[in-house]
């Protein structure tokens, strides 16, 4: 029996997929485990689910539905994913959906039971295919505990810190590892986070100015201030000429 | 679209619109402006003289636009070239009949007859230049209406609704053919043409049936108010001007949040004029992404093709709601 878990926003899409499910059991047995009808009610209710796959509506709201393959993909026992979608092939070309594994609605019942087949014979999608084909950057970082997400707003981020095999993630509230490339990060932010330093990216929104610094031996540099944490982070002298830019305009 | 559509007959502008008359004003005033700057040689001595015949221009130009005002309904009824003349008559009378009543009791003939040519030759000019006017726009007539069938109702709308209604077949086949029937109405609307006016009363009962289809997908996350105790049910309007806006709210203002989404649609008559206005939740984050603007644009387009300079479609954010309002003359349907 396969685990199915259905996440979509519309109640009748959601039932016509049951239907479907029931219609090819005989084909391909599933069992339900799960429904939700927002992103973020799917990233929060899927792991417990135990899910095997995922059959995922693209446009919901509280969270798209490529953020939530994204952040469950994190996960050890990640589910295949099959989106669904309402669009018509133009746009899901426009999305690169074309690596992944997609239904156009309304869903064929062959059609739902080859890309069941298909997708979990194949295994969860890989993360770098789902941040090529998300056009948007996330909304959220995400932190996985055993077998829970946990969710940090982007926007609650003060800085990014590479660390040996980590990037320390700083919120006001406090501090959270995540196994991301801060390359990665600072591209798919580019617009929300800026370099100070080879292992650091701070948000732009929270730099408050700078400040001299030459403790003990350390060459004489600029700590950049940020809002809403005590500690002062070394801005390297490559960073700057950029850096420096922000507190003109702040 | 067949090859007939593109030959449209000649017809007199509408004298009753407001951008008509503007341009009819302008135009008599810039010819004398042009005449008088001719005439005249220096600029001082232009501008006195231009104001001595604006003096006696203004009134014959008023009585004449007044006579149109009225007149309009009969002469749409004539043949362009016997309308054409009627307006030529028309202002070879008024102009003469002032002349006359406004001269000293000495004044020659002859300045008669040089003030009846005068005359004769602006409501010749003007009245090319409208029909070129009129041509002009009519590609444009045909070209917005293929504009706007490419960016109503869109596929994501239609092939949801479609999975909607196969979800109630088997639960629920009644409501099932319900919906249907409001698809096929829908359609029925977006396929048919587009040119000419439609009566409120009927695009609000597809705004209802529209709104009953959106709501069948979305369920309790959408609840449309409607305020339309004083909506003129006999005005004439613009086909699909209001659906797509409905549609907008729909698409920008509930589908993106996850509770209960509040979409107030309100039409009234204030006078001689219709407002419309369609409010809903402003979402920022979704606000930022294109598509709405380019609907809007399609309708101030169709509005501008349809009312000329009397309509005026204008958006607001107004606190945590986004406001959209149509405001456009009030032309009942005759009965």
């Amino acid at each position: 029996m396969l685990r199915v878990f259905i996440a979509d926003d519309e109640a009748p899409a959601r039932e016509r997929l049951k239907e479907l499910l029931a219609d090819i059991a005989a084909e391909l047995p599933t069992e339900l485990v799960g429904e939700a009808a927002n992103g973020l009610d799917a990233v929060e209710r899927l792991p417990a689910s135990r899910a095997q796959l995922l059959l995922l509506d693209i446009e919901m709201p509280g969270m798209r539905g490529l953020e939530v393959a994204r952040h469950l993909a994190g996960l050890e026992l990640a589910p295949a994913v099959v989106f669904v979608t309402a669009h018509d092939r133009h746009a899901v070309e426009a999305f690169e959906l074309n690596a992944l594994d997609y239904l156009l609605k309304p869903v064929r019942a062959e059609r739902l039971a080859a890309a069941l087949k298909k997708a979990s014979a194949g295994g969860p999608p890989a993360r770098e295919q789902l941040a090529r084909a998300a056009a948007q950057a996330r909304e959220y970082l995400s932190v996985t505990e055993r077998n829970r997400i946990h969710l940090v707003p982007v926007r609650d981020v003060v800085y990014l810190r590479a660390e040996l095999k980590y990037v320390t993630l700083r919120t006001r509230a406090g501090e959270h590892l995540i196994e991301e490339s801060l390359v990665a990060l600072e591209r798919e932010f580019a617009e929300r986070f800026v370099r100070v330093h080879r292992n650091c990216l701070v948000a732009r929104a929270a730099v408050r100015g700078f400040e001299r610094a030459a403790e003990g031996g350390d060459e004489p540099h600029w700590n950049v201030v940020l809002e809403g944490v005590p500690e002062r982070l070394p801005v390297s002298r490559r960073q700057w000429a950029e850096v420096r830019l922000l507190a003109k305009e702040g | 679209m067949s090859i007939k559509q593109n030959f449209t007959a000649d017809v007199l502008p509408d004298f009753r619109n407001l951008g008509v008359a503007a341009r009819i004003l302008i135009g008599v005033n810039a010819l004398a402006f042009a005449a008088v700057l001719a005439a005249v040689p220096a600029w001082g001595a232009a501008l006195e003289r231009f104001l001595l015949v604006v003096a006696r221009l203004e009134p014959a130009l008023a009585v004449t636009l007044v006579a149109l005002y009225a007149l309009s309904p009969a002469l749409a009824r004539l043949a362009y070239w016997q309308g054409g003349a009627a307006v030529v008559a028309l202002a070879l009378a008024v102009s003469g009949t002032l002349h006359v009543a406004s001269a000293p009791a000495g004044d020659a003939i002859e300045d008669l007859a040089r003030t009846l040519a005068l005359a004769a030759f602006a409501a010749l000019l003007l009245l090319a230049y409208l029909r070129l006017l009129t041509r002009a726009y009519s590609p444009a007539l045909a070209e917005a209406r293929l504009q706007a069938l490419q960016s109503r109702i869109r596929p994501h709308f239609l092939f949801n609704s479609l999975n909607a209604v196969l979800s109630l077949i088997r639960r629920d086949p009644r409501r099932a053919e319900r919906a249907l029937e409001d698809l096929a109405d829908l359609f029925r609307v977006l396929m048919q043409d587009n040119r000419s006016f439609v009566a409120l009363g009927d695009e609000i009962s597809l705004l209802e049936r529209y709104a009953s289809l959106e709501q069948l997908r979305l369920g309790e996350r959408l609840k449309v108010v409607w305020e339309l105790a004083a909506a003129p049910r006999d005005a004439l309007l613009p086909p699909m001007i209001l659906q797509p806006l409905l549609e907008n709210a729909i698409y920008h203002g509930v589908e993106p949040g996850a509770g209960e989404g509040r979409v107030v649609v309100r039409i009234e008559r204030r006078g001689a004029r219709v407002f419309a206005r369609i409010e809903n939740p402003y979402i920022e984050e979704h606000a930022q992404r294109a598509g709405n603007r380019m609907a809007l644009a399609n309708i101030r387009e169709r509005l501008q093709l349809f009312f000329d300079v009397e309509a005026r479609i204008d958006t607001r954010v107004a606190g945590e709601r986004f406001v959209v309002e149509i405001a456009m003359p009030y032309r009942p349907a005759k009965a």
